[in-house]
């Protein structure tokens, strides 16, 4: 229980479905502030009094576990060393990944619970071959993009009583009819561990910031930076380039390279990315057999899904979008879905351009 | 769990005496400030001075050395910064022993944010604090505080040996005797002993509702001869040092607990010793690799501290409420989460084994069947803390 509305209701219904409901808040930091400042991050001492509330509320016992050294070394220093070596991390997806659906499920789990239920929107289906992950009904909330990293054994112990809600709305009525008091509170947004919102600022400090070159796709400095870490593949805006491109038109960042401290820019089209794989991958329940599939994949949190034919084969999971990506950061996640089936995910570590550098 | 069935953190609060419960329930179904003139206020003022008559007594010292404060935490900050605000003009550093109770060290740390330097005293792997150290850290310093009994692992000092050393030193002295009063003799006088003006023991801070008075109320005994700043201005009311309406239900209800818990202490030491032997065994006997911590014999009566090696407290705690008995890890919580004990960490233990305490504390409502059910949950809890705290889940690590 964040503290937040969706897992406030979550833990309502699973307590109304007859389960024996133990309220668990997750302190993820030990330097979290006191008080809520706007709508960022979470795990401050007031949103621990708000989850501490809502379980109150609920009649259930509330325990407050502390998963911060985990999530310190699994999702913090994760994300700080993804960037440092020229990627783009999805640091939510790494805590449901190594936290939420690990750590916490694993200690539920000798601790004699069943399952963890949370205020996620996605579904969960029983299906042919096992449980099936699915996008949730509210399309505008659905959350199984960062839930694409689960497998099958975590599936077997999760419950998103939320998934099949059609409105995020519905559930803020849900919760003001059950009286919690967090009915109204606002969405969090951005990165939890980050409370000012400023992760440029928050990296250069980890990272560290040195000046460095702005190249063009010939290897031509066309303007220099502070920092190749603060750039992510598909970024136009910043850039502050001293000479403008022969054609006029604006360029974006296609490459971070954080060895020689270099970020290499160029027209739009250029971005286009024809081809993503990584060998990183894992299945969403019952697990693909190597050879070639169709599916739709998803590169983003809040990307279309796009078609797509996938090929597995020693180990290495590549795809293949019917048109390309406009721009694909090696370090970003890619979701596999068969309609609203989740398949799996992989780590994209690796990415072929649809343009060759001189067209 | 709302209703534990088994209630073994009675260091944290005790259960309210009936006796305590009456008492403050008759006093506040009367209309009256202490400080009024009229009728009204004076018979409220009876009872409040009643009352600091018979706390004093418990506590021996004179009435006029009782300030009513809202709780320990109270009491300590007013010693403490008191002490050190109006301290003599030669007079510098606090001498301030490890593993000491948060309302000290936090206060400690907040003077040495204003410049004030202080002089750490160790302590045992028993959690005594080292006399020799204490002694040798005395001359020249503002003060010192020390706990009678520490809150965590249950170790009684020898108070009166701090007490002699201050006054021959010629320091001041606070005593942090919350969690001592009521379970062991605490003697204001004779710690005091022969002690004039500034130096020795010159303050000793309690709490009710550690021994089944009401929660808000607390006292600092303070000698005739301290100097001492106030925390509050006000109305000067307590000698000028502590301002605020008093509060005289309150004080009824701690001069009642006082009182009680003085005419039980000693059968009940005997009794709740006793207890405590057995849980120990039994624990020991169950679990062959846990130690009892803190000294085994100079010990608050209903404490038994126990390290259970691999197994986080924090998920001890969290299995044992379940079966419904209410234990503590002991230490700070910050939001919730049990911090490693500073006083654990004090006795010379790792970070890990920090984690891996549990805080039994028996009270005037503990029997027999309360020991019995613990130890036969006991085992099998341990062993999925175990089990729960291995592979770096959580706190336990």
């Amino acid at each position: 229980m964040s503290g937040g509305v969706d897992s406030a209701v979550a833990a309502a219904r699973a307590v109304e479905a007859g389960h024996d409901v133990v309220g668990v808040h997750l302190a993820l930091s030990r330097a979290g502030g006191t008080l809520r400042t706007g709508s960022r991050g979470c795990c401050t001492i007031e949103d621990a009094m708000d989850a501490r509330r809502a379980a109150d509320r609920l009649g259930i016992p509330f325990y407050v576990w502390d998963f911060s050294e985990r999530f310190r070394d699994d999702v913090i220093d994760d994300f700080v060393a993804e960037y440092r070596a020229g990627r783009t991390p999805n640091p939510c997806m790494r805590c449901n990944e190594k936290i939420k659906f690990a750590a916490l499920l694993e200690r539920a789990l000798e601790l004699g619970f069943d399952a963890v239920c949370t205020g996620h929107y996605a579904t969960l289906v029983d299906g042919p071959d096992g449980l099936e992950l699915h996008r949730a009904s509210d399309a505008a909330k659905d959350q199984s993009y960062v839930l694409g990293v689960l497998n099958a054994e975590q599936l077997a112990h999760t419950f998103f009583p939320l998934g099949a809600t059609p409105s995020k709305a519905l559930v803020r009525a849900e919760a003001e009819e059950r009286g919690l008091t967090v009915a109204h509170k606002p969405d969090s947004h951005d990165i939890c561990f980050i409370p000012d919102g400023d992760t440029r600022g928050w990296l250069a400090d980890r990272v560290g910031a040195e000046r460095g070159d702005i190249l063009d796709r010939t290897g031509a400095v066309v303007g220099s930076h502070d920092g190749a870490h603060a750039f992510t593949v598909g970024q136009r805006r910043g850039l502050q380039l001293g000479v403008p491109a022969p054609d006029g038109k604006p360029r974006f960042v296609l490459e971070v390279r954080p060895v020689s401290n270099t970020v290499v820019v160029g027209p739009k089209e250029a971005l286009a990315t024809a081809e993503i794989a990584g060998e990183r991958y894992s299945w969403a329940g019952r697990a693909q057999q190597p050879g070639e599939f169709g599916c739709h994949v998803q590169i983003r949190a809040h990307a279309d899904p796009m078609p797509a034919t996938a090929v597995l084969a020693d180990g290495l999971l590549t795809v293949v979008p019917e048109t390309p990506f406009d721009g694909v950061a090696p370090g970003q996640t890619a979701v596999l879905y068969d309609g609203t089936r989740v398949i799996g995910q992989f780590t994209i570590d690796r990415t072929v351009s649809a343009v060759p550098v001189d067209a | 769990m709302s209703d534990p069935q088994i209630y073994l953190d009675h260091a944290a609060t005790a259960p309210l005496r009936p006796e305590a419960r009456d008492a403050w329930i008759e006093a506040a179904a009367t209309v009256g400030n202490a400080s009024s003139i009229h009728g009204a206020g004076q018979h409220a003022r009876r009872v409040l001075e009643e009352a600091r008559e018979r706390l004093a007594a418990v506590l021996d010292a004179d009435p006029i050395e009782v300030v009513f404060t809202s709780g320990g935490t109270e009491a300590v900050n007013l010693a403490v910064k008191g002490l050190w605000w109006a301290r003599p003009a030669d007079a510098d550093a606090v001498v301030l022993p490890d593993g000491e109770h948060h309302a000290t060290l936090d206060a400690v740390e907040w003077l040495v944010g204003q410049g004030a330097p202080v002089r750490r005293v160790g302590i045992d792997s028993a959690a005594r604090i080292r006399l020799d150290e204490f002694s040798a850290a005395l001359p020249g310093a503002a003060f010192a505080t020390a706990l009678v009994a520490n809150n965590e692992t249950g170790t009684v000092n020898d108070a009166a040996a701090l007490s002699s050393s201050a006054a021959e030193a010629g320091a001041a002295l606070h005593l942090d005797a919350v969690a001592a009063f009521g379970h062991v003799p605490v003697s204001f006088r004779t710690w005091r002993g022969g002690a004039r003006g500034r130096a020795g023991l010159v303050a000793l801070s309690v709490s009710a509702h550690k021994i089944g008075g009401p929660t808000g109320v607390g006292a600092l005994v303070v000698a005739r001869g301290a100097e001492l700043a106030a925390l509050l201005h006000g109305g000067g009311q307590q000698r000028r040092l502590r301002a605020g309406t008093q509060d005289v239900p309150g004080a009824a209800a701690f001069a009642v607990a006082a009182e009680l818990a003085e005419a039980e202490r000693e059968a009940e030491a005997a009794r709740l010793g006793a207890l405590r032997e057995r849980l120990v065994r039994g624990i020991l006997s169950a679990v062959p690799d846990a130690d009892l911590l803190g000294d085994p014999v100079e010990r608050v009566p209903g404490n038994a501290h126990v390290l259970f090696r691999g197994a986080s407290g924090e998920a001890l705690l969290f299995l044992l409420d379940v079966a419904g008995i209410a234990v503590s890890t002991g230490s700070a919580c910050q939001a919730g989460v049990p911090e490693p004990s500073h006083v654990v960490l004090a006795m010379g233990r790792s970070d890990a084994e920090a984690r891996q305490v549990l805080r039994f504390t028996l009270g005037r409502t503990t029997g027999d069947a309360d020991i019995d059910t613990v130890l036969a949950v006991l085992p099998e809890a341990v062993e999925r803390a175990r089990a729960a705290s291995g592979s770096r889940s959580g706190a336990g690590s």
